[in-house]
């Protein structure tokens, strides 16, 4: 299979992703029990059975679901209109861009951190195979993956409140609430600790373990025995011919862990009242408010789709054997 | 028949005599084992109903007291004995992971079947299904189908949601490697030939194909429970559980919601959450014993050479 065609089928299968999840979307929300006006225009707003009905015309209501409200559905999807949240009173896709950032803040820290650090400890503990930084590094993966995020996150916020006085919610302090982000630095910083090391200590774990069986994998390949018998030393194979083929799986991995990350992103952002999206979609599910549900699922799911796909296309740039093939 | 329970039974003496010696396993089973004792026997190990309110000689609610007022593990916001709770969770929470795991267990082997010994278009059919699964982040589906399926007048309880829920988005990982082994045994001899004296797909499906893949499909389904009952966990932790029945992750959910962190009730956001690990870590590492016993792996690599050969002549003298 040429490069074209192999993104070529990730493209279509996107495509087709993408469309399984406008379709769920769509129909878990006709599916819904009571009258969809409501949906618009807010459960506890009261007006006249005339004004309902000019709604309801208004918006296609009266119109069968298929295809007439489908498409127009599809059609203020497609135009950024995700309707308007039960709870908060504005438009979806408004709130969503709002916290987009802050979430985006967060997950990049704790990414980037956990990478860094995954890459290092997981090569560390694959070369020195089952000595006791090996052994250690495992234990650490394994308790990692078997602790509940949330869990993690209770944790590190009663300890890092009560020993470091860090603050214990919110992205700022409350006299910093509404002023730019960039003029209240420290603040910022303070309140970003603990979410972010939650998230490091729980993503570090996977990225160490698949370095680490990624590295074992490279390691008894014929070529490693090739460049020893050369006579380079244990750092001249590990760094030149180690590493770098190694590193491959972690960029297919960083693709697979992106709806991982979102998950951790709810659990997080809720322990630690943190002004993002997955806070949002917490509030949402409390709230049962499920214009705002839908769109938060719709934007996740989607932004979570494209970015594996370009994971995968970085992925045929890296792996040289992709354009062999 | 007596044949095949010989056979069996000597497969499995084999099986215990590597086992027995694989302390990782060992330590996994028991922490699994233990676990569903508590569950089974809770009723003889709780002093106290899990709903009962604890009162003071005055007869107020004791509210979160220390372990140090009120044994084992103190009280929670309501007064509640939280290891009395934490016993009863125990049963909540084995049982919608146990259950939701069988789900996915059931639902990939024979989806991973079906693909791997019919091939052509069912397995091109189930392979886009998985890969399209595999996209979609799962939190956020399984939040907005578990809102939904409560919201929508089903006369089904919360907790079956749930199992439902999990069960039937986690079986994909089971489909994919129970298809990949099925794809390898279906070309072998013993096929080959029960198909030449006109065995039926029925036939060599149940007596030939199910029983080579049957103990990879059992170390997977121990490693799915793991994910299953951390995800309920999760759920519930997200008020999604049954409050009338409360499993580990619903305590949490109690203990965040009604403060127990800034009240320093320590005692009631730790057990529950040591509990949960508890269990995960004694499914994942007896599920990754299983797997590696049972389908064995690269053993070395290049680099640590030497240590080995050293090792192999110290062995024969």
């Amino acid at each position: 299979m040429s490069r074209q065609d192999y993104l070529l089928r990730k493209f279509l299968l996107s495509l087709v992703t993408i469309f399984v999840v406008v379709i769920v979307n769509f129909l878990l929300f006709r599916i819904l029990p009571g009258d969809p006006v409501r949906a618009v225009i807010g459960r506890n707003v009261r007006i006249s059975a005339e004004v309902q009905q000019s709604l309801r015309e208004q918006f296609g209501l009266d119109k069968p679901v298929f295809p007439d409200q489908f498409f127009s559905t599809m059609g203020q999807w497609a135009t950024g209109n995700l309707g308007v949240s039960w709870s908060l009173r504005k438009p979806v896709a408004e709130i969503l861009i709002s916290k987009l950032w802050n979430t985006l803040l967060l997950i990049g820290l704790g990414q980037i951190l956990s990478i860094l650090l995954g890459i290092i400890l997981g090569l560390l503990a694959g070369w020195k195979r089952k000595t006791s930084f090996d052994v250690g590094a495992l234990t650490f993966s394994l308790v990692a993956w078997a602790m509940p995020t949330f869990w993690l996150g209770i944790i590190l916020l009663a300890a890092g409140s009560s020993w470091l006085g860090l603050p214990t919610g919110g992205i700022v302090s409350p006299q910093n609430v509404g002023k730019p982000l960039y003029t209240v630095l420290p603040d910022l910083a303070a309140h970003l600790v603990l979410p972010t090391l939650t998230l490091t200590i729980l993503y570090l774990g996977e990225y160490m373990l698949i370095m680490r069986s990624s590295i074992l994998e490279v390691l008894s390949e014929d070529y490693i025995l090739t460049a020893k018998a050369k006579g380079l030393t244990q750092w001249q194979v590990l760094w030149r011919h180690g590493l770098k083929n190694a590193m491959l799986p972690i960029v297919t991995m960083i693709a697979l862990n992106l709806g991982f990350t979102v998950s951790g992103a709810i659990y997080i952002e809720t322990v630690f009242s943190y002004d993002g999206l997955g806070k949002l979609f917490q509030t949402a599910l409390t709230k049962q408010d499920y214009p705002l549900l839908q769109g938060a699922f719709l934007l996740l799911a989607v932004s979570v789709i494209v970015a594996n796909m370009l994971a995968d296309v970085l992925y045929t740039y890296l792996d040289p054997r992709v354009k062999a093939n | 028949m007596r044949d095949s329970w010989l056979l069996f039974k000597r497969s499995l003496s084999d099986f215990w005599k590597t086992f027995r010696r694989n302390r990782m396993g060992l330590i996994g089973a028991t922490l699994v084992i233990s676990a569903v004792f508590v569950a089974l026997f809770a009723p003889l190990l709780t002093p106290y109903a899990p709903a009962l309110v604890i009162r003071d000689e005055a007869g107020r609610g004791l509210t979160y007291a220390p372990p140090t007022v009120h044994a084992p593990l103190g009280t929670d916001d309501a007064g509640h004995d939280v290891w009395s709770q934490l016993v009863y969770g125990a049963r909540v929470s084995l049982m919608v992971g146990f259950l939701a795991g069988f789900i996915a267990m059931f639902v990939g082997s024979f989806f991973g079947i079906l693909a791997g010994y019919f091939g052509g278009w069912v397995d091109t059919l189930l392979m886009r299904i998985t890969d399209v699964l595999l996209v979609i982040p799962d939190l956020p589906l399984m939040l907005v189908l578990v809102a939904t399926l409560r919201q929508m007048d089903l006369k089904i309880s919360p907790l079956t949601v749930l199992i439902l829920v999990i069960g039937l988005l986690y079986w994909t990982s089971t489909a994919r490697l129970v298809r990949s082994q099925v794809l390898s045994i279906k070309e072998r001899q013993f096929v080959a030939r029960a198909r030449a004296i006109g065995a039926g797909h029925v036939h060599i499906i149940r007596k030939h194909i199910i029983p080579q893949i049957m103990p990879l499909i059992v170390a997977n389904t121990v490693l799915i429970l793991s994910t299953a009952i951390l995800i309920e966990s999760g759920l519930a932790f997200l008020g999604l559980g049954d409050p009338t029945q409360p499993s580990w992750g619903t305590m949490l959910n109690f203990a965040f919601d009604r403060n127990a962190i800034s009240n320093g009730a320590w005692w009631f956001y730790l057990p529950p959450g040591l509990a949960i690990v508890w269990v995960s870590l004694g499914c994942v590492l007896l599920g990754n014993v299983l797997e590696e016993m049972l389908n064995p792996r690269l053993n070395g690599h290049h680099l640590e050479g030497e240590a080995k050969i050293v090792e192999m002549r110290a062995n024969h003298g």
